[in-house]
């Protein structure tokens, strides 16, 4: 009755280490060092191919999204918290700079500082209380956040209501660059998120990362081993929330008009698919997750209707079958022997 | 003061029928069913699609048609469930919890859009409206089909006090929520219980969502989002597990939402019940009737 997950996972990464065949030359070039900069590359190629309106509006759409998706797997890839309302940071870095650069007439960028504070403080909110919770409770709460946050944006005077900001100033001239032009702006956009998506994952490699991953496996015996669990979660929640901003800050000088409709429970749910699909922790995997998510869509028009229903039960039949995610993370210990497996096997055989 | 007290009540006793099927299962498999809600929309939809297609003669007959139509509801969300939980959540028993939370949202999605997908994103009208006299209690406007739902969902829940109290099923169920592999070891069938247990829980919120939409008179795929979260809030609120607690937690979310919006004005309804329910988990996530559990290790 009970399924032994946990030997079964040991054999299905071992199964995929031994089977190499076919798949091998796909393997060697995704884990190749290079494959980042290629994507690099390739990004900021594009433009030169084709540099129409639409095709900027949707790469830079899907790069807010590469965010997104990054400041998430911070909290649910390396720390296994999951946050349901994720798109609430979008809102309160979207909504402060917004607000700010249309009093103060300031370019929405300028408004950085005010938006990482923001964002902080509401990590820090939503985080301290609900962080001690159990696990499945923390989900739930963080929904209520996501709900209240778009319900208080549109109710509030100073968010503008259910019409919400409109006429952002996105103009900022310096020297020749004019950045409310499409494409400089969509340069500026590639240029912000690969260097908060180098950072993430870099953050992920350091003494926090792998706390944060501590955390994941296994919450107790990280506690036992002196890690403060509770502050190392309060940590991820905050740099989740500074991701979510600068995603937000973006996503409000892109589009210049923002309204509660775009902070549905519908888009935290995208950017956790993104994060699932792509391999959660696995910085590589999430970028693709989260290009997929926003680019399909735009190939896919006939299949728009069933968009969602084919995203929801993909989410079912990936944890189903692939826990781990399409594209894992690979795991930097050295492989078991065949007598410390046995072990493990029969540890796990006695614990249930 | 009565008025608020009656509106509080009435649609407290929604959000108690759909919190029983949420607490039912995690009180029985520790799971956060997330497409509670969306049962509750299905629900919705079926009574539509029946009524709609066997026509005005039939649906003249009012009350009593719907009564039927809720019965036909509550066997096919009864079974959707089940079938839910055997493709979804079976496999997924003992995989970490990460794993079959998210599991969860992806059925709840795929339910959503489902239902969009076959039968219009639109809002549909609900063909049979439940009209009636109103009468005045103590100051109150109560209108009959306030008063005949209130009664059904009464009789449903007090048959499944009853149920879990008095059957050897229900005795099965208490005794998986207190220990699955000594109940198993025991001899009794557990993935039969827990089925049975989702059919149960499906077929209440499959209930409530065919008198939701004879009531508001409007069913649109989403309208599980919110009250499942509701739902999920009363749940919290009696104690999740306990079924006598989802329903006093139900009564007082309706009675608390009722008051909160009276105060602070109704378009912060929604915000008010979360932050109670923000509140509740910090404060007492017990609950009022629920015991301390401690997180599976």
């Amino acid at each position: 009755m009970t399924i032994d997950n946990s030997t079964e996972s040991i054999h299905t990464v071992e199964a995929e280490a031994k089977k190499r065949g076919p798949g091998a030359w796909l393997s060697s070039i995704f884990e190749n060092k290079y494959i980042g900069w290629a994507a690099l590359g390739t990004a900021i190629l594009l433009p030169f191919i084709d540099s129409s309106t639409y095709t900027l509006n949707i790469l830079t759409t899907a790069a807010i999204f590469v965010v997104l998706a990054a400041g998430l797997n911070i909290v649910v890839g390396y720390c296994g918290l999951l946050d349901l309302g994720y798109i609430a940071f979008l809102a309160v870095g979207a909504y402060t700079a917004g607000i700010l650069s249309k009093m103060f007439v300031l370019p929405v960028l300028f408004t950085l500082p005010a938006v990482i504070i923001m964002c902080i403080l509401s990590g820090l909110i939503i985080g301290a209380p609900t962080l001690r919770l159990r696990s499945d409770y923390l989900a739930i709460v963080t929904l209520g956040f996501g709900e209240i946050t778009r319900i208080t944006a549109q109710n509030l005077e100073i968010t503008g209501g259910p019409q919400g900001i409109y006429n952002i100033p996105s103009y900022l001239v310096i020297g020749d660059l004019d950045f409310q032009d499409p494409v400089i702006f969509y340069f500026l956009t590639i240029v912000i998120v690969s260097g908060l998506v180098l950072a993430a994952a870099r953050l992920g490699k350091s003494r926090l990362g792998r706390a944060w991953k501590f955390v994941k496996e296994d919450e107790d015996a990280a506690e036992a081993m002196g890690i403060h669990t509770y502050k190392v979660k309060l940590l991820a929640y905050i740099f989740g929330a500074i991701w979510g901003g600068f995603g937000g800050m973006l996503f409000a000088s892109h589009l210049t008009a923002i309204s509660p409709p775009s902070f549905l429970f519908l888009q935290s749910a995208l950017v956790l698919m993104a994060v699932v699909l792509g391999g959660m922790g696995n910085m590589k995997g999430v970028v693709v997750g989260a290009l997929a998510i926003s680019l399909l869509p735009e190939f896919l028009r006939d299949f728009s209707a069933y968009r969602y229903l084919i995203f929801g039960l993909l989410l079912v039949v990936v944890m189903v079958f692939r826990p781990q995610g399409l594209w894992p993370p690979r795991g930097v210990e050295a492989e078991r022997t065949k007598a410390q497996r046995e072990a493990a096997a029969l540890a796990n055989g006695l614990k249930r | 003061m009565a008025q608020i007290i009656w509106d509080g009540l009435f649609v407290g006793s929604f959000y108690a029928l759909i919190a029983l099927g949420y607490s039912m299962v995690y009180g029985i498999i520790k799971l956060l069913n997330f497409a509670h809600g969306d049962i509750y929309m299905v629900g919705a939809f079926i009574g539509y699609t029946i009524l709609t297609s066997l026509g005005g003669s039939f649906q003249a007959l009012g009350l009593f048609a719907l009564i039927l139509v809720m019965m036909v509801s509550m066997l096919l969300t009864g079974t959707i469930g089940v079938i839910v939980e055997k493709l979804a959540y079976r496999p997924l028993r003992g995989a970490p919890r990460l794993a079959v939370l998210i599991t969860a949202v992806g059925a709840s999605f795929a339910l959503e859009y489902g239902v969009a997908a076959i039968a219009s994103p639109n809002p549909r009208g609900f063909p049979v409206r439940l009209d009636g006299e109103t009468v005045f209690v103590l100051g109150a406007r109560v209108t009959v089909p306030q008063i005949i739902l209130m009664l059904i969902a009464g009789v449903l829940m007090f048959a499944l006090d009853r149920y879990i109290r008095k059957t050897s099923t229900g005795r099965a169920m208490r005794a998986i929520s207190l220990d699955m592999k000594g109940s198993l070891l025991m001899g009794v069938n557990v993935n039969s219980v827990i089925s049975r247990t989702f059919f149960i829980g499906s077929a209440l919120a499959g209930a409530a969502g065919v008198m939701a939409g004879a009531y508001y008179g409007k069913i649109d795929f989403l309208m599980g989002f919110i009250i499942g979260l509701k739902a999920f809030t009363a749940a919290v609120i009696g104690g999740i597990g306990n079924i006598r607690g989802a329903m006093l937690g139900g009564l007082l979310l309706g009675l608390v939402e009722a008051f909160g919006s009276e105060l602070v004005g109704g378009q912060w309804r929604d915000a008010f019940a979360f932050a109670v329910l923000i509140l509740f988990l910090t404060l007492r996530p017990t609950g009022i009737l629920g015991e301390r559990v401690t997180e599976r290790v």
